[in-house]
């Protein structure tokens, strides 16, 4: 279920209507005018790119990075070929809003990649698209078929000088190549794993040109910005965390779904929106930006607006917008097995500190899970943690540990409890 | 230039360096396991990372470009808690079975362990294992001690040129495996066991016969190609039990061929000589020195009575040393004969230089070069560590063309090819002077007739490599070298050279080829064409290092006498009369004078097998026999020094002596291209099981043809052919060889099932089998 709140991303998109991911539908309710304006009333490129920092538009990928400080880094003047490139491999779990804007808005990122295209001086993108979700590939082809027959996308758009090639691809489900060096290496063909940085993709990128790579939700994002302002933007939401952003709601929740509200919506608000908790129980706690965030009990939760900065400062992150909701009927130990065995099956196995921590992790909590931890396990699991944090290749490393951190920080009874009595509190088991 | 300062030691390094290349110059040490200075940077094993002053968490060295100012901690808390976190997760999964591991006492992991390592493990879950792959006869693997840090993956792909190893798997489940059914083949993969930190690749042949630490180590210089490459021989109880490379950036940087590294086998086959041995009444008897050396001076002497001296001749291998060369060669001449020759697969002796041929330059400076041709050679199995760093040339930039016989891939990128019969090599280098002269505008020398020369794009592709480039080099192979119009093709290939502002350069094909000329052991030519009445061979097994076999068998059958100086019985027991066991290089002293020109002495490693003696002292002893004069030597250096009187360098050129008139000749009929396979080099790689059970020596006796000739002579791909040149006769499976030109049948030389066959660059009958 997709509830469509206060759109950018899905402004206007019936989800009812099975035509409304289409060309027309979508020129229909303001689509293309960004791409319009910019070519037939010459706005420049550095024109827009202030217009995306006015925006304050943060990377809705996960990473929160400025988007309109990102377009600036890529070298316009250099003489090579560059590439933009759309990291669709939406593998975090809990997260299922890239989806959902490719099958039923996919003008929306293919117009916010050609003005990324124009503005950085870029003619090919490609769009890389997780493997598991193989209808949402051919939609997206659909859509580009529909944008070269307008006109919008190929060679002399809208009969200007600018061209912009884009392409889709589709990989075969790593969550590591959701990583944005392991997105380049899996595009070029070789195995999906993280290059070390620097260089970063900025000038060593795809077949080692400089390359900007943003999330779906970002570059869908950018028509809005550029039709109706930077300013009007930021100001769906706050200062620093401008505009609306897209949280997948699943869990113990009676309308899970993909939920478009203005970051800042107080957390109270969204649960509501969502039906509140399922069967009536007890919120007991939320992991609010994918199962790498630290999971946040329900009084500190409850407290939070829905925006990067407050869930940082309740000693968690937004991430990609994917809010886990646990009643008071789940497992912690559990819980953490399950993510933590994520990690441990989606390490790439490059770098030491992840490919031996990730199972080492997995397998201690495992075992306190199943009855046979040990006293020693939780200052074991917080030492090892420590020593994979930080010391790896990519965030992957960062993300298996989190959890960990997480839980224990909050949950620690739990885990004592499942130790010391080799059963668990929570009512539900 | 940026000042940075490491562990409190202020220093300046060139921008772009690394922080493990700034801790390097200043001598601090990072511990590191995936970081090799010849490899790319993988930044994997994580076990580098140090303290960066301002940055949050630690960095590893290795990759972390220095910035002006930064100040780095490599023993700090922050640097030492991450080092041994790391070293704590490499040994969770890591067997700890180093008692029976080979790598045992020379493994970096179980070296910072000590420093690094818990005495006790908290990891208390069951350990990984892995299965072991089948990487061919040299290298050996046990890969649950593999810590993944990429260096046996990213030497093959970016040294060997081919990647064949690779990581398939994700996190714990990654492992280093070969393609489905594939070996590693590279002919210098032996360098991956040096690579490996751990016990997971280590020798299939030396496996669990030694302890590292039981081990001497002695300096040596390979016996093979002429590229004269370092070697650490390893030996216990007088025997050579490992070859490993000794680092000498100027000539094998730190690799090694799989020749050089497994050929040691032969040293101890069961085949190697002990006693002198002489022929009597048909049957052979056990001597001893004097009585030996007595029957072959008054042998000699006998025949030279009765038939004259030039009725003598003495052959030779290059990759006798050169004092052994200089006193067979002064042994000789006091007999009055100068009918001594190491070209033995030589075809065609016209060539006279000013000096004896070389590379024309150093290695270093060669593969320096903007732009390279080579000029017939199957460079991969010619010279490997040349092959590997005109890939790495080509990588920063170098253009490489060739004018060949075979498209053999030298794994790397061609800028021009230009692929020929191999009796029409002259004609292909006619063809490139041709194209340079077109697009020069320039004329070709007297000399060089072009006339009835066809230019084709192949032709102007190779031609354009040396367009706009400074530095250019051209390079004779030994396909060249053995080519019947072998001065012909210099002439031509000199003339190119000339034009387009190259040096020209001849590739040394054995270990002393360079010391053979310097010695005076070269001159004679073909001694087998017309029989001699008595031949001194050294090292020479004249089936197997001739280039023609059946020609050189049937001169030493028919002679009176044939005195064999040689470390294995196998062939000469069949036709030699005596028998005089000398020592292979491992168990002298000598000198090999390398490609560029550079002597490199050695001593014997091992003292020398039963009553096996220095080739050198048996030619000193025979001297002092016949009364010959200046043979007091009492060491091998005061021969070498004789010989190398003056400067060396002054005694190299690559000149004819007289213009050589060359001119374009046509060909037709099927035509063989006959080379020495990589491991039919010389005595010992012939008798080391571990490279005879290799690929490349396993598919050296095949017959290859192109599809057009192998429809032609209706053959086919995986039959079988029978060849035919003069009385020889040889069948062999067939291959298909599309990187051949039309009409020419790839039959290799040397081998045991073609030694009879004639020459190598000759007609050849062939029909179906």
């Amino acid at each position: 279920m997709t509830v469509y709140v206060k759109g950018v991303v899905f402004e206007g998109v019936d989800f009812d209507d099975p035509n409304s991911w289409k060309i027309d539908a979508y020129i229909k309710r303001g689509g293309y005018a960004a791409l319009k304006k910019i070519l037939q009333e010459g706005i420049t490129q550095d024109a827009i790119i202030a217009e995306m920092k006015a925006s304050a538009l943060r990377g809705r990928g996960g990473a929160g990075f400025p988007t309109g400080l990102k377009w600036s880094f890529m070298p316009r003047s250099f003489p090579g070929q560059k590439y933009l490139v759309c990291n669709t491999d939406e593998g975090e779990p809990g997260t299922f809003k890239d989806l959902d804007i490719i099958v039923n808005n996919p003008h929306a990122l293919i117009e916010g990649m050609i003005i990324g295209g124009f503005a950085m001086g870029i003619s090919v993108g490609y769009n890389y698209i997780h493997g598991e979700v193989f209808e949402a590939y051919q939609r997206f082809e659909a859509a580009l078929e529909e944008a070269r027959a307008a006109g919008f996308l190929g060679e002399r758009i809208l009969g200007t000088d600018f061209s912009f090639q884009l392409h889709g691809h589709h990989g075969y489900g790593a969550y590591i190549c959701g990583e944005e060096t392991a997105l380049l290496e899996s595009l070029e063909g070789k195995k999906g794993q993280p290059r070390f940085k620097p260089p970063f993709p900025a000038s060593f990128g795809l077949y080692g040109k400089p390359t900007t790579i943003n999330n779906t939700e970002t570059f869908a994002s950018v028509p809005y910005i550029i039709r109706e302002g930077g300013q009007k933007f930021l100001e769906l939401g706050k200062p620093n965390n401008g505009g609306t952003k897209l949280f997948s709601v699943s869990g113990h929740v009676n309308r899970p779904g993909n939920y478009e509200i203005p970051l800042g919506t107080p957390f109270s608000e969204l649960l509501e929106m969502c039906g509140g908790m399922r069967g009536g129980k007890k919120l007991k706690a939320v992991i609010p930006g994918g199962s790498s965030a630290p999971v946040l009990p329900a009084d500190i939760m409850m407290q939070c607006t829905m925006d990067y900065d407050s869930i940082a400062k309740a000693g968690s992150m937004l991430g990609s917008g994917a809010v886990i909701v646990m009643d008071e009927t789940t497992c912690m130990v559990k819980a953490l097995e399950r993510l933590s065995y994520f990690y441990f099956e989606e390490s790439c196995g490059q770098c030491t500190p992840c490919r031996e921590g990730t199972g080492w992790l997995y397998r201690v909590v495992h075992r306190i899970e199943h009855g046979q931890g040990r006293a020693e396990d939780l200052d074991l699991l917080l030492s090892v943690g420590a020593n994979i944090a930080g010391r790896t290749i990519c965030a992957l490393g960062d993300a298996a540990v989190m959890p960990v951190q997480g839980m224990l920080k909050h949950f620690r009874a739990e885990f004592e409890h499942h130790i010391e009595h080799k059963n668990c509190v929570a009512p539900g088991y | 230039m940026l000042e940075i300062e490491i562990d409190g030691k202020k220093l300046t390094v060139p921008g772009g360096s690394t922080v493990m290349d700034a801790a390097h110059s200043v001598g601090v040490h990072i511990p590191h396991f995936c970081y090799h200075k010849k490899l790319s940077i993988a930044a994997n094993c994580r076990m580098c990372l140090v303290q960066v002053e301002k940055a949050p968490k630690p960095l590893p060295a290795c990759a972390t470009p220095v910035t002006d100012g930064m100040k780095v901690h490599t023993h700090s808390d922050m640097a030492v808690t991450a080092q041994k976190g790391v070293m704590e997760f490499l040994l969770i999964n890591h067997p700890l079975d180093c008692p029976i591991c080979d790598q045992g006492g020379e493994c970096q992991l179980q070296d910072l362990a000590v420093g690094y390592g818990g005495s006790a493990s908290r990891y208390e879950e069951e350990k990984r294992v892995v299965p072991n792959k089948n990487l061919g006869p040299l290298i050996s693997t046990d890969m649950t001690r593999c810590i993944h840090c990429s260096r046996c993956v990213r030497f093959t792909e970016e040294i060997a040129g081919y990647q064949e190893l690779g990581m398939p798997g994700r996190g714990e489940h990654t492992e280093v495996m070969t393609f489905i059914g594939k070996t590693v083949d590279s002919e210098i993969s032996g360098n991956v066991i040096d690579l490996c930190p751990v016990g997971a690749l280590t020798s299939k042949p030396f496996r669990y016969s030694a302890r590292a630490w039981e081990l001497s180590r002695r300096k040596s210089v390979s016996p093979h190609d002429g590229l004269g490459a370092n070697l650490v021989v390893q030996v216990k109880d007088h025997r050579v039990k490992r070859v490993l490379p000794l680092e000498n950036e100027a000539i094998n940087e730190c690799w090694i061929a799989d020749r050089d590294r497994f050929s040691y086998e032969a040293l101890n086959s069961e085949e190697r000589l002990t006693k002198p041995l002489i022929k009597q009444g048909g049957v052979w008897q056990e001597a001893d020195w004097q009585s030996a050396l007595e029957y072959v001076v008054h042998g000699l002497k006998d025949i030279i009575a009765n038939h004259g001296a030039d009725s003598i001749a003495a052959v030779a291998t290059e990759q006798a040393t050169l004092e052994e060369l200089y006193l067979l060669k002064q042994l000789f001449a006091g007999l009055g004969s100068q009918n001594v020759e190491t070209r033995l697969r030589a075809a065609d002796f016209g060539l006279k230089t000013q000096g004896a041929t070389w590379l024309g330059q150093s290695i270093v400076d060669f593969v320096g070069s903007d732009a390279v041709l080579v000029v017939g050679s199957t460079l991969r199995k010619e010279q490997p560590l040349i092959a590997q760093r005109l890939r790495q040339a080509v990588k920063k930039g170098a253009k490489l063309a060739i004018v060949n016989s075979h498209g053999d891939d030298l794994l790397t990128t061609l800028a021009g090819e230009l692929i020929v019969r191999p009796d029409q090599l002259v004609e292909g280098v006619l063809a490139v002077i041709k194209a340079v002269t077109e697009a020069r505008g320039v004329a070709a020398p007297a000399h060089i007739d072009l006339a009835g020369v066809e230019v084709t794009d192949a032709a102007r592709a190779v031609a354009a490599v040396f367009e706009g480039k400074d530095k250019t080099s051209i390079a004779l192979g030994n396909l060249a070298q053995q080519n019947p119009r072998y001065a012909e093709l210099h002439a031509a290939a000199a003339a190119l050279a000339e034009l387009v502002g190259a040096k020209l350069g001849v590739f040394a094909a054995a270990a002393n080829s360079v010391g053979a000329q310097l010695a005076g052991a070269t001159g004679a030519g073909n001694v087998f064409a017309q029989p001699k009445k008595a031949y001194v061979l050294l090292n020479t097994e004249v089936e197997f290092d001739t280039a023609n076999g059946a020609e050189a068998l049937a001169a030493v059958q028919q002679a009176d006498m044939v005195v064999a100086l040689g470390s294995f019985g196998s062939c000469a027991l069949e036709h030699a009369d005596v028998i005089l066991p000398v020592s292979p290089f491992s168990e002298t002293s000598g000198t090999f004078v390398n490609v560029e020109g550079k002597p490199q002495s050695f001593n014997g490693v091992v003292r020398p097998l039963g009553e096996t003696r220095p080739a050198w002292k048996v030619f000193r002893v025979l001297g002092n026999l016949l009364g010959l004069e200046n043979f007091g030597f009492n060491s091998s250096e005061e021969v070498r020094d004789l010989v190398l009187a003056g400067d060396v360098a002054a005694k190299l050129s690559n000149a004819a002596v007289a213009p050589v008139a060359v001119k374009a000749q046509a060909a037709s009929g099927v035509v063989r291209l006959g080379e020495v396979p990589i491991y039919q080099l010389d005595m010992l790689t012939r008798r080391a099981p571990a490279l005879q059970a290799t690929a490349d020596a396993l598919a050296a006796s095949q017959l290859k043809a192109n599809a057009a000739t192998l429809a032609k002579l209706g053959l086919a791909h995986g039959g079988n052919a029978q060849v035919k040149q003069g009385a020889g006769v040889a069948t062999l499976a067939v291959a298909l060889d599309a990187g051949l030109a039309d009409d020419v049948v790839r039959v290799a030389a040397n081998l045991p099932a073609t030694r009879a066959l004639g020459a190598l660059t000759a007609a050849i009958e062939v029909t179906q089998a």
